[in-house]
């Protein structure tokens, strides 16, 4: 008895996760164009589709990009903008993916069926790939501003674009840099078993071999735990000078504390996830001397990098990682729209492949992949309990036909 | 070996933990036979409000000791938890005491999605990281390292299951709930305010998830919304592993449940030449649920239970 009683438990479970799952609906959009004073310039209302986790362990950083682009939007439709004839007025559809593949896909079709001229997302490469294969079937151009697996843009399809450089130049950097500059001789890895944190990893592992070093153990855990005691003992067993995690911030940061609660003495590197303010906050004292890399200048150093502080924290507050990413996703799908003179996606799609724009965050210009030509890598370290930019590798020379890791494979 | 200890002493410490939040399963399980998945929700906005009350007491600059500023907000968060502890019963499962069991256990999964949505509109989504107020300054102990709060987490959970024991089978109050748990309709006609009983188990078991909270962010230094969801998950495995209703089995089958999940993730990986790794951690706590659902539906200590529903 006890037993189907149990069952039923299980049961209703499942019930619930779905009930949850289906719950949400987006509030049906405003009615288009009302009717205006006389003869104004027909008005248009271009849909663009936003998608980030909202929900869960990431939403802060889903947030963050989310109001990456809705200030793009607000900013774009503030100054009006003339695209084929009529006045477009840009709408921002945000969806919610909560990091999981399963749902990404689900919220990318809600935006298919929205209609949406193109999308701005996801920012997980886990829940980016699958997608783009739906937006891709539909013909919808997306650019993603934080996916950096380099399996996104391998697909082969053409409307998939990223903002920033992908994690084969990234680990390649992060590999070498804990090499020879942090003089690792015995590493460990972690990673998230996500397709951002493997990915990253696993490039990482490849460069830092490449560069000399041993890997003395690799170790997994998942985008949702808290408990890492385990795995770090096992990793204290094997005695390494460099701890690596390939992950997002919710975990490296619980990390980085219990490591030190478990007197592990190595040094702890880990990749654009981990780069965030809330990255610090999380791991308290243990955060300092965290070496961490993020594609992109430091903040500061990006051209249009001091406004855009200036617009997005007077609206949002403070800046995670990747609205300067976002904003100059949404930006550029825009200009490339105003530049076909038409909101046509299979129209300014070619556009778009062949834009060359000075951004926020630098020179926005894609290859034949629709990875970003040159993007810059910026490695940062925690002192004083803030990241502080030690150095940029890559980017500024913007020589178009250079993008020479891109391929490397 | 000291591999070994030191992933014992992981897994105790986190046993300890899930055996905290399991007593609250099986108390209310053993008297109303109902699983109030709600449980882990009350765990969870018993941390949030304790780290709401530590970050005002941090904010406004009064010095005190950190494990003073944690009993401040412990003490903060234990009426809260009593408050709603009592309020679920009274709103949710009260009204459908004589309803079938499905209905009660759909009422509790949806108080507990209720919930969780509560506080993640009260506390935001992000994680909150729990400043470290509790002293854990770490000791070399045979090779392996163990901390005050790893060791003080541990005599909690062993002390609040000897303190309910005795309440359970000592006090009028704990024959009270025997009773009740016996058969509410002739408790009742002897006397027994079944419906005050019921209440106080509810506000009991709470102040119990409170403590609970305080201590799982406290050692973990993160608290965040949903953080009650996997945790009620797996003390709800630890409780059903001890036998559930037990309240010795509660802390039995947290303890097991700790060092299964530990041990599993530390050996995993090499036994199987690294084509399983440490991910697969939570696989182990339901693969134990599954197999004492086939093997020993009552659990390990629990044999009153199967007849019972």
């Amino acid at each position: 008895m006890v037993r189907r009683h149990l069952l039923s438990v299980g049961m209703g479970l499942v019930a619930a996760a779905f009930l949850a799952a289906c719950g949400r609906e987006a509030p049906p959009p405003p009615p288009a164009s009302k009717a205006e004073a006389p003869k104004p310039p027909p008005e248009i209302v271009v849909k663009l589709g936003s998608v980030a986790p909202l929900t869960g362990p990431q939403a802060h950083l889903g947030k963050d990009n989310d109001n990456g682009a809705r200030l793009a939007v607000a900013e774009i439709n503030a100054r009006g903008l003339m695209i084929g004839g009529a006045k477009a007025k840009f709408e921002l559809l945000s969806e919610d993916d909560q990091a999981d593949p399963k749902t990404g896909t689900i919220v990318a079709q809600k935006l298919v069926d929205a209609r949406v001229a193109g999308v701005i997302g996801h920012l997980n490469s886990g829940t980016t790939i699958p997608a783009s294969k739906i937006y891709n079937d539909a013909g919808i151009p997306q650019i993603s501003p934080s996916a950096t697996n380099p399996k996104y843009t391998e697909q082969g399809y053409k409307g998939a674009f990223r903002v920033m450089a992908n994690d084969v130049q990234q680990g390649k950097v992060l590999g070498e840099y804990a090499v020879a500059r942090l003089g690792a001789r015995k590493i460990a890895i972690i990673d998230d078993r996500t397709a951002y944190g493997q990915g990253l990893a696993d490039e990482f592992e490849k460069a830092a071999k490449a560069s000399g070093a041993n890997i003395v153990g690799r170790e997994y855990t998942s985008d949702k735990a808290t408990d890492f005691r385990a795995i770090l003992t096992n990793v204290k067993a094997r005695k390494p000078d460099l701890v690596f995690y390939g992950g997002m911030d919710a975990q490296a940061g619980p990390m980085v504390a219990q490591m030190k609660t478990l007197a592990v003495k190595a040094k702890f590197l880990a990749g654009d996830g981990a780069q965030s303010p809330e990255f610090i906050k999380l791991a308290g004292p243990a955060a300092e001397g965290v070496v961490a890399s993020s594609p992109g200048l430091p903040l500061d150093k990006m051209p249009g990098g001091k406004g855009f502080t200036e617009r997005y924290t007077a609206k949002y507050g403070q800046i995670q990682i990747y609205a300067p990413f976002a904003y100059d996703a949404a930006v550029t799908l825009v200009e490339a729209m105003q530049k076909a003179n038409s909101t046509e996606p299979a129209k300014y799609l070619p556009e778009l492949a062949r834009i060359s724009r000075q951004g926020v965050t630098g020179p926005i210009a894609f290859d034949g992949k629709g990875d970003l030509r040159n993007g810059p890598i910026t490695l940062y370290v925690v002192k004083s309990g803030k990241w502080d930019a030690l150095e940029t590798v890559g980017g500024e020379a913007a020589a178009p036909a250079a993008a020479p890791a891109a391929q490397k494979k | 070996m000291d591999i070994f200890l030191q992933q014992l002493i992981n897994g105790l410490v986190l046993g300890a933990i899930y055996a905290l939040v399991a007593l609250g399963y099986t108390m209310v399980y053993g008297i109303l036979g109902l699983i109030n998945f709600a449980h882990g929700e009350v765990v969870m906005i018993g941390a949030m409000v304790a780290l709401s009350v530590i970050q005002m007491l941090v904010a406004s600059g009064i010095a005190l000791p950190g494990p003073v500023i944690a009993a401040l907000g412990l003490l903060a968060a234990m009426p809260v938890c009593m408050a709603l502890g009592y309020g679920i019963e009274r709103v949710a499962y009260r009204p459908l005491r004589g309803a079938p069991r499905l209905a009660a256990l759909i009422t509790a999964i949806g108080m507990s999605i209720l919930l969780q949505n509560a506080a993640m509109i009260i506390w935001g989504r992000q994680y909150h990281s729990f400043p470290a107020l509790l002293p854990a300054t770490p000791h070399q102990f045979a090779g392996a390292t163990i901390n005050d709060l790893q060791i003080f987490i541990v005599l909690l959970a062993a002390a609040a299951m000897l303190v309910l024991l005795y309440l359970v089978h000592r006090t009028r109050l704990g024959r009270a709930m025997r009773a009740t748990s016996e058969n509410p309709e002739i408790a009742g006609l002897m006397g027994v305010n079944i419906n005050t009983v019921i209440s106080i188990t509810f506000v009991v078991g709470s102040a119990l998830a409170a403590v609970a909270g305080v201590m799982i962010s406290a050692y973990y230094g993160v608290a965040h919304y949903f953080m009650g969801f996997m945790l009620g998950l797996k003390a709800f495995t630890a409780a059903v592993l001890g036998g559930i209703g037990n309240l010795a089995g509660a802390m039995l089958g947290g303890l097991l449940l700790g060092i299964i999940e530990s041990l599993g993730a530390g050996y995993i990986g090499d036994l199987t030449g690294g084509f399983l790794g440490s991910h697969y951690q939570d696989v182990f706590a339901f693969l134990v649920l599954i197999l004492v659902l086939v093997f020993r539906p009552s659990g390990l200590l629990g044999e009153r239970v199967a007849e019972r529903s």
